[in-house]
């Protein structure tokens, strides 16, 4: 008994001064608890509403009114000519919108069916469907309430009837392969971006060669570059594996340049590397430093990048943290090029984060690595 | 052979409260072997990574190679070999791959290299594993190999951190006479050690104590200065002053 209870001490003692592993120990389960419970929530709130109203009166208002009463939509802009949504929705501004012809009110007027156009961004297929569900039935909510007989435009007790056409923008099928191919090219950049970067350096401290390395005339950005430019290399091939195999079989649609596409990729990968160098600047060994790429970079790009759960519906916290998680960035980008079809002014401010990202990233490495020397 | 290849002055590291290595002084003359002494932590590893770039000195000055530590490390590097205790080979690379790899971070022509491997090879017999993961040789084949990619573009001086721990007699033996072979082609050896039988194969030791050179001086003559029939004996008698050497 005495014999178990002291190796139960001693094993007691291992967690509690290997702070890093007693800190993972305690703060994974709270971290996934919150990830999980928040993030992989269905339902979807703030939904960013456009409408098309080229003759606004009481009647489009009061719709107008209903949706803004709803408490998922907000309305973003509205607009006179529908061709001026098509900025809208590309860029995000909107995920929604409801389009009224020029004689909806004198349709109604009259008794006849109006029609009315709801197009939703579908770039994320459940997101998308739940959208078009939610505004289907503010539609309808407005017609009921016009048939029980509460006083409105056209009198108590009439019948109308109110026809919605639904069109998904984007990924008109909703094939979540569509959603699924940038998320997953992010997430395969980073596995041997991040990981393999950390891995490999920090083999090279265990067994001894870094040192031979350091003392040798090589320069520290020498010894980097000739780590890091194999992985970009790597990394680079991967994604056009990626890509071809998207294509051909999910046929994922690739709409926008190609050329950008592998631009902004080569972008995340040097983002990716840098923190792999980061990482592996700081761990000693080749466990720790896989445990830091598999939480510092593969969970975040997962979780919080909207790969798979949708960051609109998360709570603001979460979203301030996905500022930092370039997977966010890049996933947004990806998306955009390969299902919207936008170019580069649409995704400027994504790259700049990118871009910002690899220089700070960079930046820090090279000095983590100077700093081993003091 | 009265060139210095290393002076140092008052050279200090300390990493917080702790003082690895406490203004220690110390010259070594150009074709000496010359032995780091000390116990586990005495500061001989510490002293070592001063002077060849790998840790910044607290405080004191240094000379490699005739050059400054502080303002000329470029210099120094491509002036000194190093092995460390851990090999610093490339386990999954060939003994071949790895002698490329080597001279050409040291800046030698393909054609230097491809002399020189066949040379090397030869001389350690080890041309018929030449194309062996270095994985798969035996643990005091690596490190005759690893001695030798240390020396492969002909440094000046070669540093030797703990060299042969963990290695059977025999092979130890071995490789002190490739140490010797060096030394006799004009290369100096500064090698730790905590094998005191070692120390009475060096030209000149000194012996480090919680981070203060205690004792320097040729093997034979600090026998006799103190004592003692051994060094061995002599290293009891600094590391634990407390109790007194027997005559």
């Amino acid at each position: 008994m005495t014999a178990l209870g002291g190796l139960l001490r001693k094993e007691w003692f291992h967690i509690r001064r290997d702070r890093r592993t007693a800190t993972v120990l305690v703060a994974l389960p709270v971290v996934q608890v919150l990830l999980f419970g928040y993030a992989i929530r269905t339902d979807v709130n703030d939904v960013r509403l456009a409408v098309v109203d080229p003759a606004p009166n009481s009647v489009t208002l009061t719709i107008r009114n209903r949706f803004a009463a709803a408490g998922v939509f907000r309305i973003v802009a509205v607009v006179p000519r529908a061709e001026d949504l098509d900025p809208l929705l590309q860029s995000g501004a909107a995920q929604q919108a409801i389009v009224f012809g020029h004689d909806f009110a004198a349709d109604l007027g009259r008794g006849e069916p109006a029609q009315l156009l709801v197009i939703t961004d579908a770039t994320e297929p459940n997101t998308g469907s739940l959208l078009q569900t939610y505004a289907e039935a503010v539609i309808q909510g407005y017609e009921r309430e016009t048939m029980v007989g509460r006083p409105g435009p056209f009198g108590p007790g009439r019948t109308i009837s109110i026809i919605p056409q639904v069109r998904l923008r984007f990924n008109p099928t909703r094939e979540s392969s569509n959603l699924f191919v940038p998320g997953l090219m992010a997430f395969v950049l980073t596995i041997i971006s991040s990981l393999m970067t950390a891995i490999s350096l920090t083999r090279e401290k265990e067994t001894g060669t870094m040192e031979a390395l350091l003392v040798s005339p090589l320069r520290p950005w020498e010894i980097i570059v000739g780590k890091v430019t194999p992985y970009l290399a790597v990394g680079f091939i991967s994604m056009i594996a990626v890509l071809v195999e998207a294509r051909l079989v999910f046929r994922v649609p690739l709409r926008g340049s190609v050329l950008l596409l592998l631009l902004e990729g080569a972008l995340f990968i040097l983002v990716s590397l840098a923190l792999g160098l980061l990482i592996s600047a700081r761990t000693s060994s080749q466990r720790l430093a896989m445990l830091g790429a598999l939480l510092g970079t593969m969970l975040p790009n997962v979780l919080l990048s909207g790969f798979i759960f949708p960051l609109e519906s998360m709570p603001a916290p979460l979203q301030w943290i996905s500022y930092v998680i370039p997977g966010r960035w890049f996933v947004t980008i990806a998306r955009g090029i390969m299902l919207k079809g936008i170019g580069l002014g649409y995704v400027w401010r994504e790259t700049l984060y990118l871009a910002a990202m690899a220089v700070v990233l960079l930046a820090a490495s090279v000095r983590s690595f100077h700093e081993r020397l003091e | 052979m009265s060139e210095l290849v290393i002076q140092a002055s008052e050279l200090t590291r300390t990493f917080g409260d702790f003082t690895a290595v406490d203004r220690i002084s110390f010259d070594v003359k150009a074709g000496e072997v010359f032995g780091f002494l000390g116990a586990n932590g005495a500061g001989k590893t510490t002293a070592m990574r001063m002077l060849i770039g790998l840790l910044n000195p607290t405080s004191g000055t240094a000379r490699v190679a005739g050059h400054d530590i502080y303002t000329e490390s470029e210099a120094i590097k491509r002036s000194i070999g190093y092995m460390s205790q851990r090999f610093s080979l490339y386990e999954d690379l060939t003994p071949r791959e790895n002698i490329r790899l080597y001279g050409g971070i040291y800046g030698l022509t393909l054609a230097q290299i491809r002399d020189r491997t066949d040379v090397m090879l030869k001389r350690l017999g080890l041309t018929q594993v030449a194309g062996q993961a270095v994985r798969s040789l035996p643990l005091g084949w690596r490190q005759k190999l690893a001695f030798s990619v240390a020396l492969v573009h002909q440094p000046r001086i070669v540093f030797l951190d703990e060299p042969t721990s963990g290695v059977d007699p025999i092979t130890r033996r071995q490789f002190w006479e490739l140490i010797y072979e060096a030394a006799s082609n004009g290369t100096t050896v500064l090698v730790t050690t905590h094998y005191m039988d070692e120390a009475e194969y060096c030209d000149r030791i000194s012996i480090m104590v919680a981070g203060r050179i205690a004792a320097i001086g040729a093997p034979a003559d600090l026998k006799r200065e103190h004592g003692v029939a051994s060094i061995d004996e002599l290293f009891v008698g600094l590391a634990r002053p407390e109790v007194p050497s027997s005559p």
